[in-house]
């Protein structure tokens, strides 16, 4: 038994010193790209993507087990400590977003954990939307774009920090909307090895809710699922594990709408955008086998960390206080 | 995640597709990419020119580097930075293939709302794809 609870104690302190490593990279990697915005011709062309790949592997690593997903740090951290214009970081952003929900989805669906009747009626709405937030982020001022970002970040920093999760809502009665659309199911709950049913409610306020994620998503190139889950699960009622897996496969519908105004528009470059979709699918991979290891509530205060002084220099950056 | 038995086949054959869509797109991405970083193919925008480019605002860039919008870098796949895009719109057609292969499944069954809003899904889709849309700072 002791030696148990020194094993434990063992893994704890090797999961905190990782904690420890990553915050550690993430604030050189933060310090070299504030200090180091270099003129043009003191790097070589390929250490930008570089230090890219790196910030991205170590995002993807911290996404998982955070809970947060990857597109969501990506667009204030790349956008805020790297050269790279707004228009390209938001264009890599959705791209991240979409690979990520793209490798999550198919084993999501399979497993009940994503719900196909409950994704759809708000992917559609969520999808119009946000081609909407792409056409206006692409029309308005970059500046203006930072200082609504900064502010949007700051808001999620504080709905992290302060909602709290119902991994089984009660839903006495569904609503006459979802009950129309049979949006109901069962997934299995393999933690306590039981079918679990589930059903929603307030669906007509879920829908409006999502217009306005959807549009939020195209404006700032981030994934959605920091309001996706909230929305789900807190007010729709859908179990936490459902409205989780439910938000990832949202996403592979509204970030590839709004993607294709980016495409369009030659706001996806392939030196941002690939090796920031690979450097995050490689950590997150990394980050889903280190689960077991990484004590999550660490993780995600550091997560909050990181994404309260990014919102504090996307908003700064904006005012042109901080370049 | 157990059995799977109480998973709609539509769901099921979403799943397969969406699973099958997003290897092929990191697939032909990653190849792509390391023939454009490895020189196989040329660049429409010499890698070593992009550090002063890719600072630049989105209208800049577009008159700098006299890069193409909306379908018109097809034209110019021969480059590799072009090609890694085509990855990158196989990722994004993912969802078309699969929203097209659930449709018949809702109608052989009636459900004819859900055969709605999969047509809605896909018109979005193509809306945001066609790049008829006009944007522009």
């Amino acid at each position: 038994m002791l030696r148990e609870g020194l094993g434990d104690l063992g893994l704890f302190f090797k999961g905190y010193a990782l904690v420890i490593f990553l915050t550690l990279a993430f604030c050189a990697a933060s310090a070299w790209a504030v200090e180091g915005v270099p003129p043009a011709s003191s790097m070589p062309w390929w250490g930008w993507p570089l230090a890219l790949f790196v910030t991205c592997f170590l995002l993807g690593i911290v996404a998982v087990p955070s809970g947060v997903g990857g597109g969501v740090l990506f667009v204030p951290i790349v956008g805020g400590f790297f050269p790279f214009h707004l228009d390209f970081v938001r264009g890599a952003g959705l791209l991240v977003a979409l690979a990520s929900a793209l490798a999550a989805g198919p084993s999501l669906l399979r497993g009940g954990l994503a719900n196909l009747r409950l994704a759809l009626p708000m992917a559609v709405l969520a999808s119009a939307s946000s081609i909407a937030g792409a056409m206006v982020g692409l029309a308005i001022p970059a500046n203006v774009v930072q200082i609504a970002l900064g502010t949007t970040i700051l808001g999620i920093v504080v709905l992290m920090s302060l909602a709290k999760k119902s991994e089984f809502p009660d839903v006495p009665a569904p609503d006459r909307l979802s009950a129309a659309l049979a949006i109901h199911g069962v997934f299995h709950d393999a933690a306590r090895s039981q079918h679990i049913n589930w059903q929603v409610h307030r669906t007509v306020k879920g829908l409006l809710l999502f217009v306005g994620i959807g549009f939020l998503a195209g404006l700032f190139g981030m994934g959605a699922g920091w309001a996706n889950v909230p929305v789900l699960n807190l007010l729709m009622g859908a179990p936490l594990k459902v409205s989780a897996g439910t938000s990832s496969f949202i996403l592979t519908l509204v970030d590839s709408s709004a993607a294709w105004i980016y495409i369009n528009k030659g706001a996806v470059l392939a030196i941002v955008a690939v090796p920031s979709v690979i450097g995050m699918m490689l950590g997150a991979t990394i980050g889903a086998r280190l689960l077991s290891v990484l004590k999550a509530s660490i993780v995600r205060k550091m997560v909050i960390s990181l994404l309260l002084f990014a919102g504090v220099r996307a908003l700064l950056k904006g005012m042109g206080i901080w370049i | 995640m157990g059995d799977n038995g109480h998973i709609s086949i539509e769901q099921q054959r979403y799943a397969t597709l969406l699973s099958w869509g997003g290897r092929a797109g990191l697939l032909i991405l990653v190849v792509s990419f390391l023939a454009y970083l490895s020189g196989l193919m040329p660049a429409h925008v010499p890698l070593d020119r992009m550090q002063q480019v890719w600072s630049l605002s989105l209208a800049q860039y577009l008159a700098q580097t006299q890069t193409p919008t909306g379908w018109h870098w097809v034209s110019l796949v021969g480059s590799g930075d072009f090609a890694s895009l085509i990855g990158i719109a196989v990722l994004c057609a993912c969802s078309l293939v699969c929203l097209l292969a659930v449709i018949p499944i809702y109608a052989r069954r009636g459900d004819w709302t859900f055969v709605a809003l999969c047509v809605v899904a896909l018109a979005v889709q193509l809306l945001a794809a066609s790049g008829t849309l006009g944007v522009g700072h």
